[in-house]
Order: C-alpha cells, then sequence, then structure tokens
C-alpha cells in the first residue's frame, strides 16, 4: 500500500470536508442573522392594533396594518383561485397529452422562461397592457400580475408531479377502456394529488412576499377598501414605502409587516413538507 | 350457460402474420396463432423473446406511444383490431389487462372495482354493490376484502391487490383477459392463489398469459407458445408441447438447458 497516496487522501478530504463546512455556516449564518434582526424588531411591533387599525396617516401616532393584512389576502387569494385551475389543467396537458409534440415542448419552454422572468418585468407588463390602458390602479391588476407569477410554478410542479406516477398505473387504467381524460383526473391526478398541492403552496408562498409586480399594479391604499377595481393595499409594498419613511411608527409597522409574511411563508413551507412527506410514505 | 354446445372450441383472437416494430427495431416477425375460447394460453421464452410485446398488441396497449406499431391482422370475432378504425376503449373493455406488479388505483377498494364499470354500465347503487361482491368473490378476494370496502386499495397486500386488479378486470366483464406476468412481484402462497384463480377463470373468460416460469406455464395453461427473438417457435397443447416438444429449441430451453 503506498502510504503517501493513502495520507495525501486523507488531507483531500479533510480539506473538502472543512470547505464546504465552511461554505454550510457561512450561509446558515446569514439566515440565522436576518432571522433574528427580523424577529426582535418585528416582535417588538406586534400587537393587537396592528390587525384592527389601518396604515395611519403621515405624522399621525398609532395605526396598524388592517387594510394592507386583508388586502395582501385578497390580492394572493384571487391570485390562487386564477393561477391554480390554469396551472394544474396546463400540466395535465404536459404530462399527459402532449408529451413530446411540439405544442407541448414550445409552451414547457415557455414556463421555464416563466419561472425564471424578473417578477418586475411582469409588473410593467401588466402596467402597460391594463393600469395605462383603463388609467387607474386596481387590486385586479395586482392579482393578474401575481397569477402570472404563480402559474409557471404551479405548471411545472403539476407536469413533475404527474411524470412521477408510474407508468403501469396509467396503462392499468387505460386497460379498462378509460378514456384519457378519465385516466388524466380519476387516476393519475389522484396519484399525485399531495405533489400537485405542494406545488399550490409553493406558488402561494412565492407570491405572497412579491413586491415589485405589485408597485404598478395595485399600487397601495392608505384606506381600508374592498374594492378590487381600486388601488389596493397590501403589505410587500406597505413594508416598502414604511421602511423607507422616517416616521418611528411607520417604520415599526413595516417590521411588523415583515414578520408577518415571514411567519406565513415559512407555515405554508412546512406545510408544503407535511403533504410531501405524506405522499412519500403512503 | 345458455349456448347450445360447449364442446367444441371456438376461436377467440386470430393472429396472422403480425409483425411488430419498436420504431426500426422489429419485435415479432410474422406471429400466426390461435388463441381458443375459454381456454388458458401460456406464452414462454427468454427475456426479449416478444411475449409481452404480443400481448400488448392484444389490446393494442402499445398504441399508447407512438413510434410502436403493428402490422397484420388479429382478428377477434370477425373483426380485425389492428384497423386503425378500431375504437381503442371499447376493445380494451373486452380485453381485460393485469400487469406484473399490482397496480391499484388510489381510491377505495369499492371504487377500484367499480371505476371500469362505472365508465361503460349505469348501473345504481344496489346493482353496483352486487357486482363489486361479485367480482371480489370470484378472486377469492371478498372475505378478506368486505369489512374494508371503503379503505384504500394500497392498504392490501401485494398479493391481495394483484387479486384486485384481477377482480377489476373481471368486473366489466370483459371475453378477453391478458395476464402478464401476473406472479413474478409476489410470494409463493399468493401466487399459488392467483394460478388457482386463472383456473376458475377460464370457465367463463378466455385467458392469455405471458410467464418466465415454466412450471407456472405448465400447471395454469391448455396451450403453450413458445418464442424465442420475435418469433414462434412452437405452440401445441400444454400437455404435449412439455412432454414431446417438437423441436430442439423448444427441448433446450424447457429442460434448462438455454434461457
Amino acid at each position: 500500500m503506498d502510504q503517501n497516496l493513502y495520507r495525501k487522501r486523507i488531507w483531500t478530504n479533510r480539506i473538502g470536508i472543512s470547505l464546504s463546512m465552511l461554505a454550510m455556516v457561512l450561509g446558515l449564518f446569514v439566515l440565522l442573522w436576518i432571522l433574528s434582526v427580523l424577529f426582535i424588531n418585528g416582535f417588538k411591533a406586534l400587537d393587537f392594533n396592528m390587525f384592527f387599525h389601518s396604515t395611519p396617516a403621515p405624522g399621525t401616532e398609532g395605526g396598524g396594518l388592517a387594510n394592507a393584512i386583508v388586502g395582501s389576502l385578497m390580492l394572493v387569494g384571487f391570485a390562487t383561485l386564477v393561477s391554480t385551475p390554469i396551472g394544474i389543467l396546463a400540466g395535465i396537458y404536459l404530462a399527459e397529452y402532449g408529451d413530446t409534440s411540439k405544442t407541448a415542448e414550445v409552451s414547457r419552454f415557455m414556463t421555464d422562461i416563466m419561472l425564471s422572468a424578473p417578477s418586475i418585468v411582469l409588473g410593467l407588463f401588466v402596467y402597460a397592457i391594463l393600469v395605462a390602458q383603463v388609467k387607474h390602479f386596481s387590486g385586479w391588476a395586482g392579482t393578474i400580475a401575481l397569477s402570472l407569477i404563480a402559474i409557471p410554478v404551479v405548471i411545472r410542479t403539476t407536469e413533475n408531479m404527474l411524470r412521477l406516477v408510474p407508468g403501469s398505473l396509467r396503462e392499468a387504467a387505460f386497460a379498462l377502456g378509460a378514456p384519457r381524460w378519465k385516466v388524466a383526473t380519476m387516476v393519475t391526478l389522484r396519484a399525485a394529488k399531495a405533489g400537485v398541492l405542494t406545488g399550490v403552496l409553493l406558488a402561494l408562498a412565492r407570491i405572497s412576499g412579491e413586491t415589485a409586480p405589485l408597485l404598478f399594479t395595485a399600487l397601495n391604499n392608505q384606506f381600508f377598501s374592498l374594492d378590487m377595481n381600486g388601488p389596493m393595499s397590501n403589505l410587500p409594498v406597505v413594508i416598502f414605502q414604511f421602511a423607507l419613511s422616517p416616521y418611528d411608527n411607520w417604520v415599526r409597522l413595516a417590521w411588523g409587516g415583515a414578520l408577518l409574511i415571514t411567519m406565513t411563508v415559512l407555515v405554508l413551507n412546512i406545510l408544503a413538507r407535511v403533504f410531501f412527506r405524506e405522499k412519500v410514505s403512503s | 350457460m345458455t349456448e347450445p354446445q360447449a364442446q367444441e372450441t371456438k376461436t377467440a383472437m386470430q393472429i396472422r402474420n403480425l409483425n411488430f416494430y419498436y420504431g426500426k427495431f422489429q419485435g415479432l416477425k410474422n406471429i400466426n396463432l390461435d388463441i381458443l375460447e375459454r381456454k388458458v394460453t401460456a406464452f414462454i421464452g427468454p427475456s426479449g423473446c416478444g411475449k409481452s410485446t404480443l400481448l400488448r398488441t392484444l389490446n393494442r396497449m402499445y398504441s399508447l406511444y407512438p413510434g410502436q406499431r403493428a402490422e397484420g391482422e388479429i382478428n377477434f370475432y370477425g373483426q380485425n383490431i389492428l384497423d386503425p378504425s378500431q375504437d381503442l376503449n371499447l376493445l380494451r373493455a373486452r380485453v381485460g389487462m393485469v400487469f406484473q406488479k399490482p397496480t391499484p388505483f388510489p381510491m377505495s377498494i369499492y371504487d377500484n372495482i367499480a371505476f371500469g364499470v362505472r365508465l361503460y354500465e349505469n348501473l345504481g347503487k344496489g346493482a353496483m354493490d352486487e357486482r363489486v361482491e361479485w367480482a371480489l368473490t370470484k378472486t377469492a378476494l371478498w372475505n378478506e376484502a368486505k369489512d374494508k370496502l371503503n379503505q384504500s386499495g394500497l392498504a392490501l397486500s401485494g398479493g391481495q391487490q394483484q387479486r384486485l386488479c384481477i377482480a377489476r378486470s373481471v368486473a366489466v366483464k370483459p371475453s378477453v383477459i391478458l395476464l402478464d406476468e401476473p406472479t413474478s412481484a409476489l410470494d409463493p402462497i399468493s401466487t399459488a392463489k392467483i394460478e388457482e384463480l386463472v383456473h376458475e377463470l377460464k370457465s367463463e373468460y378466455t385467458v392469455a398469459i405471458v410467464t418466465h416460469n415454466m412450471q407456472q406455464a405448465a400447471r395454469v395453461s391448455d396451450f403453450t407458445a413458445y418464442m424465442y427473438i420475435g418469433e414462434m417457435v412452437e405452440y401445441g397443447e400444454t400437455s404435449r408441447l412439455f412432454i414431446k416438444p417438437q423441436k430442439k429449441e423448444t427441448e433446450d430451453y424447457i429442460t434448462g438447458r438455454f434461457g
């Protein structure tokens, strides 16, 4: 045995492990730093009023985030309602019908581009085709912009999850004389249910923190409003505006809002993991 | 049986000059074979000989995959099922198939059986309950499953799942049942149960079975076809083929000198 070669390998191994540990510690350190700053400032800001008062006017005391919380819930909720059926149906098409056809290949390529498109571009797009045409900002415009971000995420995960369903299950359904749409909806989609739901939750998590596409579309609204045709308050844009403001209570609310969004995204991610784990274990 | 005679055996499927292609590769070469009604026909041969391919032409399963095509004729009660105008869903409702690995659908045991029935029959609740019981009884699963009809089909053991899959095929009342190595993923006891079941099935159905296991072919089938590299080497009554094979290749294979 070549002792030198062996010793050299031990040292290469040690260096390799040390470098990867260092990288992990660095990454984790930054993450923990962000989270601790957010938690310290966020929990200080958290109080009862935050959920029942609307955003304060400049120079006034107190105030809350009620309008922004409800606005965000409505924007994200409607965006989910729009993007889930479109995304799932398109995913079914790609996995069960299109396969290798030209249409499917082009749609798959477009989906990939949309997945990595900067969200500000999508916001600008909706601004140009909708907001600039009707000449006012609106909740619907914000919903459309968020949907454009969520749809490709749902399409991709739906297609991938359907592809994980064993071909034998599909064949077994066809072997009973089932038409393709029945096979897709009753058998494969059902088998991939948990994974598809995970995709929807991840898309939800993704859009609930998006700021850029809302800046040109839903804008913001200082007052409580349920009118989707008018400008609508929402957490990300409020955080953006309040964090840069000179008023102490505004900055405090920005921290509270940031904590709320982070917690929501965290919960969504945990839910997605739980659903997916159930699927894998069954 | 209301038919006047049951003695004379009719042909369920007449395979004539069948050639099969996976793209450019020819998987079956000029196959000629009669599959007799209410008999069990076994396809044996080494891996890659085309026995599964042949089975998958009988319900046109290959048509799911672009690039696979068959030429020739398969006459199924007067109809050439290779005809491009053949309605594949209707064909598959009449020619059922069970696969190597159990494939229960992600739904309850009851719905697994009812799924296929609902596609072609409009049964009331009572009639559907009866059909489910009938199919499960036929496959000797009723006693084990009657108390958990609402549980997922995935909760059953492997052997039970496979019998559920056979019950699912039987429930739509096909005329032919194709079995593609139905016991290769099962333990010996489950295998014995399935083999018994095949015996039961042939009183009402035509059965074609692909198997890797020669003893199994000898036990369950009335007719056996030995295939090698896409060709039909020998076909005949199982008792004759295993005791007195006409061809040297067949003898070599069944005596274990090859394959």
